[in-house]
């Protein structure tokens, strides 16, 4: 009878408290990030490009080489580090209102041109440090501070489906969505993040991962229940799976 | 048998280890950290539902939670480090 | 090396790639597209990498990743260009990361024309961006300077870890002149020295932000970019020409200099004495030779092809000690050195 440590934190993650509020799923999606870095020995090589919204602290928390991109041009920082030294490992980390709305042209482009970097995207419906607005994911009915009455679709249009539009691309080697809702969608959330890296690190191209994630402060719920409400909502429309892999490999 | 020890200074309370406990021990504490969160704790401390499956400290977002299994048979662990103390 | 003739832009692009240049991030806006066109074969060639992006917006911010590594990079555009650039040039001021910007600056406001003007100099030398920043600006006057500059724009950029703009206009990037390059730099790719990011190994991480959160942290970075600001006021240049028996100081820069150095000849010969001050760098200003001159009791006229920009500084330099005229080619009217002669010589007997 002896006892063994069950888990240990990633190196890769600094020891720190994080302003991240309680719940929120950005510090699960960042664990993720520096397992599947460490696993696949890229984190003396990766340069990692922030995002302007609650993330934009990532490089508090994820120990790595990282610049700061205006928000939104994350992607194209992005393009620029990768172009300029091909032999780094490049991802961006990015929110639903910095890709999907202000970087929209930046993200389908990167894409498009099948820029040799790594995407994490992470769709929690709402701007969350600006302290609640509707973003391009915010779900129909779904109320924020800037449609306190509820999205509604003849006046803002459907939720976008970044996955799948990513998978549309010629340029895209990879895209996929997942969740860390539950430990089955986060182990399988891991596997799916490992395999997005390897596309990068093997030279194929460009990778996209879009996780489902939870914002309780500004859905005004408790933690639990923002996952409850991830699983019933947000999983029907936002499928988890995924929707292009030119390697086959994964299937 | 497994046990479960709480940074809780690290703690928020947010209690998405307990949704993940398959045994279902954990719950809110009545204890403030400094931070004013009420810290998480294992029910009535009874330590006996703790498997060692390490659901809650995997899920956790603060890396609060640290796990120690008792290996009982020989079942191989990969990367799982020794306990030091 | 053998003299060649080339078009200002080309220049510029050829300057670049001699001076180092390995990645260039480009768009399509006229009237500066030789340059992406040339980078389009050139950068490839030289083991170095050209992207056309999607707007000016993401090559400016491909200009900042690029830069981010220490990697000598180069963006170029128009007028209306680089109004969607300047969220990234404060950035990279913000976070000191070196890079050039090149401005082939056009008819303005708005879409405004395709033709020559220096309406972008406000946006140029006090910076178009949010937060107070500077960048250095070099303004060149003629094919041979557009691409001497190029150098030094690199120069600088990585000298004060800052971005540089080249402002050239529509005539610049447009004439063809022969010029005399210089040999092709040898350039240590990796002249970041320690500030550059290429992962973190077995060391502390680098994070180039400008964000600044902590009390008072915002405060000490702005004064620390304030003090790089003032060293780099040795970086001053500028051409004096027939100032020293002038009676009036006409100044004028780029293309617009260069016009008026034919009309002071033209006007010498009648007796006209007018000198010039040609600014070649905007930031840093010439302030001192212009003070100076005031202070034996010169006039001046500043001639620029907008409404009115650079004379501002001009009045600012000589402090009220001479009087300062103004004359503004008006953007959409191209000049030449007659257009010149008239306000010239109503200065001088004013």
């Amino acid at each position: 009878m002896h006892e063994i440590l069950a888990y240990k934190s990633p190196s890769l993650l600094a020891d720190i408290p994080s302003h991240y509020c309680p719940g929120c799923h950005h510090g699960t999606i960042h664990k993720l990030v520096a397992q599947c870095l460490q696993e696949l020995e890229l984190g003396d090589d990766t340069i990692c490009v922030g995002s302007i919204g609650c993330s934009v602290f990532i490089y508090n928390y994820i120990l790595l080489d990282t610049v700061e991109a205006p928000h939104g041009r994350a992607p194209a920082v992005a393009t620029g580090v990768k172009r300029s030294r091909p032999d780094k490992f490049v991802f961006t980390y990015q929110g639903d209102g910095d890709l999907a709305s202000i970087g929209l042209a930046e993200i389908m482009h990167a894409a498009n041109r099948g820029e040799k970097i790594s995407v994490v995207f992470v769709n929690n419906t709402v701007y969350g440090m600006t302290g609640g607005q509707m973003a391009p994911t915010t779900m129909i009915g779904q109320k924020t501070t800037t449609c306190p009455g509820g999205r509604c679709s003849d006046r803002e249009g459907l939720p976008m489906k970044m996955a799948e539009i990513m998978a549309g691309l010629g340029g895209v080697s990879y895209s996929a969505r997942v969740a860390v809702n539950n430990i089955k969608n986060f182990k399988k959330a891991k596997k799916t993040l490992k395999q997005v890296f390897e596309i990068q690190k093997s030279g194929k191209g460009f990778g996209f991962i879009e996780f489902l994630a939870s914002c309780p402060t500004n859905w005004k719920m408790t933690s639990t229940d923002a996952n409850d409400r991830l699983k019933k909502e947000m999983i029907p429309f936002f499928p988890l799976g995924v929707f292009k892999d030119l390697q086959g490999e994964s299937k | 048998m497994s046990r479960v020890v709480f940074r809780e200074e690290r703690c928020k309370g947010c209690l998405l280890c307990a949704q993940v406990c398959p045994t279902e021990i954990l719950v809110q504490s009545e204890r403030f950290n400094k931070k004013g969160y009420k810290v998480v704790c294992v029910k009535n401390g009874d330590m006996e539902g703790c498997k060692g499956c390490a659901f809650c400290a995997e899920i956790c977002p603060d890396e609060a939670i640290i796990v120690y299994r008792t290996k009982k048979n020989s079942e191989d662990s990969d990367n799982l480090e020794e306990a030091h103390g | 090396m053998a003299r060649i003739f080339i078009k200002g832009n080309v220049a510029i692009a050829r300057g670049a790639l001699d001076a180092g240049c390995k990645c260039y991030f480009g768009y399509p806006i006229t009237p500066q597209n030789d340059i992406p066109e040339f980078m389009s074969r050139a950068m490839p060639e030289a083991g170095g990498e050209f992207v056309q992006a999607e707007s000016e917006v993401a090559a400016a911010n491909m200009l900042l990743g690029a830069a981010a590594c220490g990697i000598r990079a180069m963006t170029s555009s128009s007028s209306p260009g680089m109004s969607l650039k300047q969220e990234a040039i404060s950035y990279m001021a913000g976070s000191e990361l070196p890079g050039v910007i090149v401005n082939m600056n056009r008819g303005g406001p708005g879409l405004g024309d395709i033709g020559p003007s220096q309406g972008d100099y406000f946006q140029a030398v006090k910076g178009g961006g949010h937060g107070d920043y500077r960048t250095l600006v070099l303004a060149p006057g003629t094919v041979q300077e557009a691409y001497d500059l190029t150098f030094l724009a690199f120069e600088l950029a990585f000298a004060y870890r800052n971005p540089v703009l080249i402002l050239g206009d529509a005539i610049i990037g447009q004439m063809q002149e022969p010029i005399t390059p210089s040999k092709p730099l040898a350039v240590d790719p990796f002249e970041g020295g320690s500030w550059r990011l290429e992962g973190a190994r077995q060391r502390e991480a680098r994070i180039l932000k400008s964000l600044h959160l902590t009390d008072g942290a915002l405060a000490g970075h702005n004064l620390k970019l304030q003090e790089k600001y003032k060293r780099a006021e040795k970086e001053v240049r500028f051409e004096e020409f027939m100032t020293d028996d002038a009676s009036l100081i006409i100044v004028a820069y780029g293309s617009i200099g260069r016009i008026v150095k034919s009309t002071i000849r033209k006007l010498r010969k009648e007796g006209y004495k007018a000198g010039l001050i040609r600014p070649v760098t905007l930031y840093p200003f010439p302030s001192q030779i212009l003070k100076s001159l005031a202070e034996q009791g010169k006039k001046f006229l500043t001639i620029e092809h907008n409404m009115g920009q650079m004379v501002e500084d001009v009045r600012l330099s000589i402090c009220g000690l001479a009087h300062s005229a103004f004359h503004g080619q008006l953007p959409g009217n191209l000049p030449t050195p007659n257009d010149f002669e008239q306000p010239i010589i109503n200065a001088l007997r004013s």
